[in-house]
């Protein structure tokens, strides 16, 4: 009787290890880094990527889409489409803001590596879409000029 | 606050393009009011994504995300009946869900 139950339990163990560790748990990729705090509140571009972990390398198989001119800074659209294999983050970052890092997106494996969303832009200044793939981090840049500054200041 | 969560989602040749747009201030906690003092920040700081309670997609958040944010992004597959639940969570401790089912 104890050697069943003992059999069992080893059998479940090794069970959800397997499930744990197999690619049909997403919830591993997601959970991996927690908020970062200092990049968040760091107020300049070189700041944040010393936070980040680095300078991004430029690359071209990052689609970013601004606007040339945004009418109102408070509610400027933009998407990133990913190009790299691996994209494991889609990080918006705003040049001339206080605190240029505006929000990082986790993409997990069931989703595809874009993401389109509305940032405050304070005022004309390069946007940039930084992209981890693979555990690197690579960037692209975008200029917006901004006729209403967009912190509200 | 506490407007509604408004989702959409929309399967499309093997895509599920989702599109939601939150109701939230977004305060940076850099305006000034109109007595002229700092309004305190209050803004998202968390959001995730789940299909069938797996997640999907998770953001970090400052507060330069536009007022009443609006996020799109696609998740591969999904069929009818699946189960979408986007939720936030702002830096003063609240948090709104809202659930829709893919059609």
């Amino acid at each position: 009787m104890k050697s069943n139950r003992r059999r069992f339990l080893t059998l479940s163990l090794a069970a959800v290890s397997t499930l744990a560790s197999s690619a049909l748990w997403p919830l591993r990729v997601l959970a991996a880094a927690a908020r970062p705090e200092d990049a968040f509140t760091a107020k300049t571009l070189d700041e944040v990527y010393k936070a980040l972990g680095g300078k991004p390398t430029p690359s071209k198989d990052i689609e970013f889409k601004t606007p040339d001119i945004a009418e109102n800074g408070a509610v400027v659209p933009i998407s990133v489409t990913s190009k790299l294999p691996n994209t494991e983050q889609i990080m918006v970052l705003i040049e001339k803001n206080p605190n240029p890092l505006a929000s990082i997106f986790s993409i997990s494996e069931g989703m595809a590596p874009k993401i389109s969303t509305r940032v405050k832009v304070a005022q004309t200044g390069q946007l940039v879409a930084v992209v981890k793939a693979g555990g690197k981090l690579y960037s692209t840049s975008s200029e917006t000029k901004v006729t209403l500054g967009g912190c509200g200041g | 606050m506490a407007g509604k969560m408004r989702i959409r989602a929309t399967l499309k040749d093997g895509v599920t393009v989702v599109k939601v747009l939150m109701a939230h201030p977004m305060e940076t906690g850099l305006r000034k009011g109109p007595d002229g003092k700092l309004v305190p920040a209050h803004h998202i700081t968390d959001v995730t994504a789940t299909l069938n309670d797996k997640p999907v997609m998770q953001a970090y958040w400052g507060g330069a995300v536009s007022q009443n944010p609006f996020i799109e992004f696609e998740i591969n597959g999904g069929a009818a009946g699946d189960k979408l639940v986007v939720s936030w969570k702002d830096n003063l401790g609240e948090s709104q869900a809202e659930e829709v089912t893919l059609k």
